[in-house]
Protein backbone atom coordinates (compact mmCIF):
# COMPACT_ATOMS: atom_id res chain seq x y z
CA UNK A 1 0.00 0.00 0.00
CA UNK A 2 3.04 1.99 0.18
CA UNK A 3 3.09 4.35 -3.14
CA UNK A 4 6.64 5.08 -4.34
CA UNK A 5 7.78 8.15 -5.76
CA UNK A 6 6.74 8.90 -9.60
CA UNK A 7 3.79 6.94 -9.65
CA UNK A 8 1.82 10.49 -9.04
CA UNK A 9 3.14 13.60 -10.20
CA UNK A 10 4.40 15.83 -8.14
CA UNK A 11 2.17 18.34 -7.95
CA UNK A 12 -0.79 16.05 -6.84
CA UNK A 13 1.68 14.76 -4.32
CA UNK A 14 2.62 18.15 -3.13
CA UNK A 15 -1.30 18.96 -2.61
CA UNK A 16 -1.75 15.64 -0.48
CA UNK A 17 1.34 16.75 1.81
CA UNK A 18 -0.30 19.90 2.20
CA UNK A 19 -3.48 17.79 3.63
CA UNK A 20 -1.11 15.66 5.81
CA UNK A 21 0.56 18.66 7.22
CA UNK A 22 -3.08 19.89 8.32
CA UNK A 23 -4.32 16.77 9.36
CA UNK A 24 -0.90 16.28 11.20
CA UNK A 25 -1.28 19.83 12.97
CA UNK A 26 -5.06 18.97 13.75
CA UNK A 27 -4.58 16.32 15.22
CA UNK A 28 -1.24 17.23 17.10
CA UNK A 29 -4.04 19.68 19.16
CA UNK A 30 -6.62 17.74 19.62
CA UNK A 31 -4.28 14.90 20.91
CA UNK A 32 -2.90 17.47 23.45
CA UNK A 33 -6.04 18.19 24.83
CA UNK A 34 -7.47 14.66 25.35
CA UNK A 35 -4.44 12.38 25.62
CA UNK A 36 -2.95 11.62 29.24
CA UNK A 37 -0.16 10.84 30.38
CA UNK A 38 -0.79 7.44 30.61
CA UNK A 39 -0.86 7.12 26.77
CA UNK A 40 2.30 8.31 25.57
CA UNK A 41 3.67 4.94 26.13
CA UNK A 42 0.58 2.93 24.76
CA UNK A 43 0.72 5.47 21.94
CA UNK A 44 4.57 4.65 21.02
CA UNK A 45 3.95 1.07 22.00
CA UNK A 46 0.91 1.26 19.39
CA UNK A 47 4.00 2.77 16.52
CA UNK A 48 6.12 0.08 17.12
CA UNK A 49 3.29 -2.66 17.49
CA UNK A 50 2.22 -1.53 13.82
CA UNK A 51 5.36 -1.17 12.50
CA UNK A 52 6.39 -4.96 13.14
CA UNK A 53 2.98 -6.35 12.02
CA UNK A 54 3.34 -4.38 8.76
CA UNK A 55 6.86 -6.12 8.20
CA UNK A 56 4.68 -9.49 8.17
CA UNK A 57 3.14 -9.66 4.55
CA UNK A 58 0.38 -12.39 4.54
CA UNK A 59 -0.23 -14.42 1.08
CA UNK A 60 -3.47 -13.14 -0.39
CA UNK A 61 -3.92 -14.83 -3.90
CA UNK A 62 -0.86 -16.59 -6.11
CA UNK A 63 1.59 -13.86 -6.31
CA UNK A 64 0.24 -11.48 -4.24
CA UNK A 65 0.52 -10.61 -0.50
CA UNK A 66 -0.99 -8.39 1.88
CA UNK A 67 0.28 -6.45 5.21
CA UNK A 68 -1.76 -4.74 8.28
CA UNK A 69 -2.50 -1.25 7.58
CA UNK A 70 -3.19 -0.91 11.32
CA UNK A 71 -5.02 2.42 11.30
CA UNK A 72 -8.44 1.49 12.84
CA UNK A 73 -6.41 -0.77 15.70
CA UNK A 74 -4.00 2.35 16.43
CA UNK A 75 -7.35 4.50 16.98
CA UNK A 76 -9.48 2.15 18.58
CA UNK A 77 -6.51 2.03 20.89
CA UNK A 78 -5.68 5.64 21.79
CA UNK A 79 -8.43 7.39 19.83
CA UNK A 80 -8.56 9.12 16.09
CA UNK A 81 -6.19 11.48 16.42
CA UNK A 82 -3.36 10.15 18.34
CA UNK A 83 -4.16 7.18 15.74
CA UNK A 84 -3.12 9.16 12.72
CA UNK A 85 0.28 10.61 14.59
CA UNK A 86 0.98 6.50 15.27
CA UNK A 87 0.29 5.60 11.52
CA UNK A 88 2.37 8.84 10.57
CA UNK A 89 5.32 7.84 12.75
CA UNK A 90 5.43 4.20 11.42
CA UNK A 91 4.87 5.80 7.58
CA UNK A 92 7.67 8.46 8.24
CA UNK A 93 10.27 5.40 9.95
CA UNK A 94 9.25 3.08 7.15
CA UNK A 95 10.68 6.21 4.03
CA UNK A 96 13.46 7.46 6.12
CA UNK A 97 14.92 4.36 7.49
CA UNK A 98 13.81 1.04 5.10
CA UNK A 99 13.35 3.42 2.23
CA UNK A 100 9.26 1.94 2.04
CA UNK A 101 7.38 4.60 0.89
CA UNK A 102 8.55 7.60 -1.39
CA UNK A 103 9.76 10.28 -0.01
CA UNK A 104 7.62 12.81 -2.64
CA UNK A 105 4.62 10.32 -1.56
CA UNK A 106 4.71 10.72 2.17
CA UNK A 107 1.33 12.57 1.82
CA UNK A 108 -0.35 10.76 -0.28
CA UNK A 109 0.64 7.69 2.23
CA UNK A 110 -0.42 9.62 5.11
CA UNK A 111 -3.79 10.65 3.48
CA UNK A 112 -4.52 7.13 2.68
CA UNK A 113 -3.48 5.14 5.50
CA UNK A 114 -3.68 7.57 8.00
CA UNK A 115 -6.68 10.13 7.13
CA UNK A 116 -8.55 7.59 5.30
CA UNK A 117 -7.62 4.43 7.27
CA UNK A 118 -7.09 5.41 10.90
CA UNK A 119 -9.50 8.34 11.42
CA UNK A 120 -11.56 7.39 8.49
CA UNK A 121 -11.90 3.32 9.93
CA UNK A 122 -12.33 5.00 12.98
CA UNK A 123 -15.85 6.71 12.41
CA UNK A 124 -16.76 3.31 10.80
CA UNK A 125 -15.83 2.04 14.38
CA UNK A 126 -18.28 4.23 16.37
CA UNK A 127 -21.20 3.62 13.67
CA UNK A 128 -20.25 -0.29 14.30
CA UNK A 129 -20.30 -0.04 17.94
CA UNK A 130 -23.19 1.86 18.42
CA UNK A 131 -25.25 -0.49 16.40
CA UNK A 132 -23.77 -3.86 18.11
CA UNK A 133 -25.26 -4.59 21.43
CA UNK A 134 -23.32 -2.47 24.17
CA UNK A 135 -20.97 -5.32 25.62
CA UNK A 136 -17.49 -6.34 25.71
CA UNK A 137 -17.31 -8.61 22.71
CA UNK A 138 -18.75 -5.72 20.34
CA UNK A 139 -15.51 -3.98 20.83
CA UNK A 140 -13.32 -6.18 19.00
CA UNK A 141 -16.07 -6.93 16.54
CA UNK A 142 -16.83 -3.50 15.23
CA UNK A 143 -13.29 -2.81 15.06
CA UNK A 144 -12.51 -5.82 13.22
CA UNK A 145 -15.08 -4.76 10.38
CA UNK A 146 -13.98 -1.20 10.63
CA UNK A 147 -11.10 -2.55 9.77
CA UNK A 148 -11.88 -4.65 7.28
CA UNK A 149 -13.41 -1.62 5.00
CA UNK A 150 -10.66 0.73 6.36
CA UNK A 151 -8.46 -1.50 3.57
CA UNK A 152 -10.66 -0.83 0.73
CA UNK A 153 -11.33 2.74 1.40
CA UNK A 154 -7.58 3.58 1.75
CA UNK A 155 -7.50 1.62 -1.66
CA UNK A 156 -9.98 4.13 -3.15
CA UNK A 157 -7.50 6.47 -1.58
CA UNK A 158 -4.58 6.03 -3.92
CA UNK A 159 -7.61 5.13 -6.97
CA UNK A 160 -8.30 9.47 -6.10
CA UNK A 161 -4.90 10.45 -6.20
CA UNK A 162 -4.29 7.86 -9.17
CA UNK A 163 -7.25 9.39 -10.92
CA UNK A 164 -5.67 13.24 -10.02
CA UNK A 165 -2.32 12.83 -10.85
CA UNK A 166 -1.20 9.33 -11.88
CA UNK A 167 1.62 9.38 -14.69
CA UNK A 168 0.78 6.31 -16.06
CA UNK A 169 -1.49 6.36 -19.42
CA UNK A 170 -3.59 3.29 -18.17
CA UNK A 171 -7.37 2.41 -17.67
CA UNK A 172 -8.58 4.10 -14.18
CA UNK A 173 -11.40 2.03 -14.07
CA UNK A 174 -9.29 -1.25 -14.69
CA UNK A 175 -6.74 0.49 -12.13
CA UNK A 176 -10.29 0.82 -9.92
CA UNK A 177 -12.07 -2.26 -10.25
CA UNK A 178 -8.18 -4.55 -9.17
CA UNK A 179 -7.17 -2.26 -6.51
CA UNK A 180 -11.12 -2.62 -4.80
CA UNK A 181 -11.34 -6.36 -5.46
CA UNK A 182 -8.18 -6.90 -3.93
CA UNK A 183 -8.28 -5.06 -1.08
CA UNK A 184 -11.52 -6.31 -0.33
CA UNK A 185 -9.14 -10.00 0.56
CA UNK A 186 -6.32 -8.25 2.02
CA UNK A 187 -8.87 -6.35 4.33
CA UNK A 188 -10.13 -9.98 5.85
CA UNK A 189 -6.82 -10.11 7.03
CA UNK A 190 -6.98 -6.79 8.72
CA UNK A 191 -10.12 -6.90 10.36
CA UNK A 192 -9.05 -10.83 11.80
CA UNK A 193 -6.08 -9.44 13.06
CA UNK A 194 -7.67 -6.19 14.21
CA UNK A 195 -10.28 -8.13 15.85
CA UNK A 196 -7.87 -10.34 17.65
CA UNK A 197 -5.74 -7.95 19.03
CA UNK A 198 -8.22 -5.51 20.09
CA UNK A 199 -9.82 -8.87 21.81
CA UNK A 200 -6.79 -9.64 23.69
CA UNK A 201 -6.26 -6.30 25.15
CA UNK A 202 -9.83 -5.15 25.57
CA UNK A 203 -9.29 -8.78 27.40
CA UNK A 204 -6.56 -7.92 29.63
CA UNK A 205 -6.26 -4.04 29.93
CA UNK A 206 -9.82 -2.32 29.04
CA UNK A 207 -9.06 0.56 31.21
CA UNK A 208 -6.36 1.33 28.61
CA UNK A 209 -8.72 1.39 25.69
CA UNK A 210 -10.03 5.09 24.38
CA UNK A 211 -12.66 3.90 21.97
CA UNK A 212 -14.34 1.49 25.30
CA UNK A 213 -16.86 3.39 26.29
CA UNK A 214 -17.08 2.93 30.22
CA UNK A 215 -19.81 1.27 31.00
CA UNK A 216 -18.32 -1.48 28.94
CA UNK A 217 -15.20 -1.31 30.64
CA UNK A 218 -17.04 -1.67 34.13
CA UNK A 219 -18.30 -4.97 32.87
CA UNK A 220 -15.31 -6.71 32.37
CA UNK B 1 4.26 5.12 34.94
CA UNK B 2 2.56 2.42 37.72
CA UNK B 3 3.43 -0.63 37.52
CA UNK B 4 0.51 -2.75 35.62
CA UNK B 5 0.79 0.00 32.51
CA UNK B 6 4.76 -0.48 32.71
CA UNK B 7 4.63 -4.15 32.83
CA UNK B 8 1.70 -4.17 29.68
CA UNK B 9 3.66 -1.79 27.48
CA UNK B 10 6.97 -4.01 28.21
CA UNK B 11 5.36 -7.06 27.45
CA UNK B 12 3.89 -5.09 24.59
CA UNK B 13 7.13 -3.76 23.22
CA UNK B 14 8.58 -7.83 23.37
CA UNK B 15 5.38 -8.89 21.38
CA UNK B 16 6.31 -6.21 18.88
CA UNK B 17 10.00 -7.07 18.46
CA UNK B 18 9.62 -10.92 18.40
CA UNK B 19 6.90 -10.10 15.80
CA UNK B 20 9.06 -8.35 13.60
CA UNK B 21 12.59 -10.06 14.10
CA UNK B 22 11.07 -13.86 14.33
CA UNK B 23 7.50 -14.08 12.36
CA UNK B 24 8.43 -11.55 9.82
CA UNK B 25 11.03 -14.55 8.86
CA UNK B 26 7.89 -16.45 7.41
CA UNK B 27 6.48 -13.28 5.47
CA UNK B 28 5.59 -13.94 1.98
CA UNK B 29 7.75 -12.00 -0.46
CA UNK B 30 5.10 -11.72 -3.09
CA UNK B 31 4.33 -7.64 -4.22
CA UNK B 32 1.59 -6.35 -1.76
CA UNK B 33 -1.71 -5.82 -3.63
CA UNK B 34 -0.47 -1.93 -4.93
CA UNK B 35 2.63 -3.23 -6.65
CA UNK B 36 0.65 -6.16 -7.58
CA UNK B 37 -1.79 -4.31 -9.12
CA UNK B 38 0.91 -1.76 -11.00
CA UNK B 39 2.44 -4.81 -12.32
CA UNK B 40 -1.13 -6.44 -13.97
CA UNK B 41 -2.19 -2.94 -14.94
CA UNK B 42 1.29 -1.40 -16.47
CA UNK B 43 1.88 1.69 -14.46
CA UNK B 44 4.95 -0.14 -12.24
CA UNK B 45 7.92 1.06 -14.72
CA UNK B 46 6.19 4.92 -13.51
CA UNK B 47 7.53 4.37 -10.21
CA UNK B 48 11.55 5.61 -9.41
CA UNK B 49 13.87 4.48 -7.46
CA UNK B 50 13.75 5.48 -3.86
CA UNK B 51 15.86 8.69 -3.07
CA UNK B 52 17.39 6.42 -0.09
CA UNK B 53 17.53 3.27 -1.48
CA UNK B 54 21.36 2.85 -0.92
CA UNK B 55 20.91 3.23 2.57
CA UNK B 56 22.03 0.37 5.00
CA UNK B 57 18.72 -1.21 5.88
CA UNK B 58 16.33 0.08 2.45
CA UNK B 59 14.63 -2.35 1.97
CA UNK B 60 14.45 -3.46 5.37
CA UNK B 61 18.16 -4.50 5.31
CA UNK B 62 18.45 -6.55 2.55
CA UNK B 63 21.64 -7.50 1.44
CA UNK B 64 23.12 -6.03 4.44
CA UNK B 65 24.94 -8.48 5.52
CA UNK B 66 24.38 -11.37 3.39
CA UNK B 67 22.17 -13.46 5.31
CA UNK B 68 18.84 -12.70 4.77
CA UNK B 69 17.48 -14.07 8.22
CA UNK B 70 20.45 -11.85 9.82
CA UNK B 71 18.94 -8.81 8.08
CA UNK B 72 15.42 -8.84 8.68
CA UNK B 73 16.68 -9.57 12.39
CA UNK B 74 18.64 -6.57 12.49
CA UNK B 75 15.97 -4.55 10.61
CA UNK B 76 13.27 -5.48 12.42
CA UNK B 77 14.59 -4.50 16.16
CA UNK B 78 15.82 -1.26 14.68
CA UNK B 79 12.31 -0.49 13.55
CA UNK B 80 10.84 -1.43 16.79
CA UNK B 81 13.07 0.44 18.34
CA UNK B 82 12.93 3.56 16.52
CA UNK B 83 9.49 3.58 15.83
CA UNK B 84 8.72 3.17 19.53
CA UNK B 85 11.50 6.09 20.56
CA UNK B 86 10.22 8.82 17.89
CA UNK B 87 6.55 7.79 18.93
CA UNK B 88 7.59 8.33 22.97
CA UNK B 89 9.13 11.51 22.03
CA UNK B 90 6.60 13.05 19.63
CA UNK B 91 3.86 12.25 22.25
CA UNK B 92 5.89 13.23 24.66
CA UNK B 93 6.10 16.26 23.49
CA UNK B 94 2.51 16.67 22.37
CA UNK B 95 1.74 16.22 25.69
CA UNK B 96 4.01 18.72 27.21
CA UNK B 97 2.03 21.72 25.26
CA UNK B 98 -1.36 20.43 27.16
CA UNK B 99 -3.10 20.71 30.74
CA UNK B 100 -1.38 17.91 33.12
CA UNK B 101 -3.80 15.09 33.13
CA UNK B 102 -3.41 12.11 35.95
CA UNK B 103 -5.85 9.85 35.08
Amino acid sequence: MHIPDGVINVTTSAGFGAVAVGGFGVAVRRTRDVLTDRQVPLAALAAAFVFAAQMVNFPVIAGMSGHLLGGVLAAVLVGPAAGLLVITVVLVVQALVFADGGLSALGLNIVNMGLIGAVGGYVLYRVFRAVLPSRPGSVAIAAGIAAFLSVPMAAMGFVGQFALGGTADVSLRAVMTAMLGTHLLIGIGEGVITGFVIAAVVGSRPDLIVGVPARITAEV
Amino acid sequence: MDRSLRNFVLVGLVVSTLIAVGVSQFASDDPDGLEYIAEQEGFVETAHDHDLADAPLADYGDGLTGNSTLDTVIAGAIGVGVTALVGWGLFRLVRRGGAPKVS
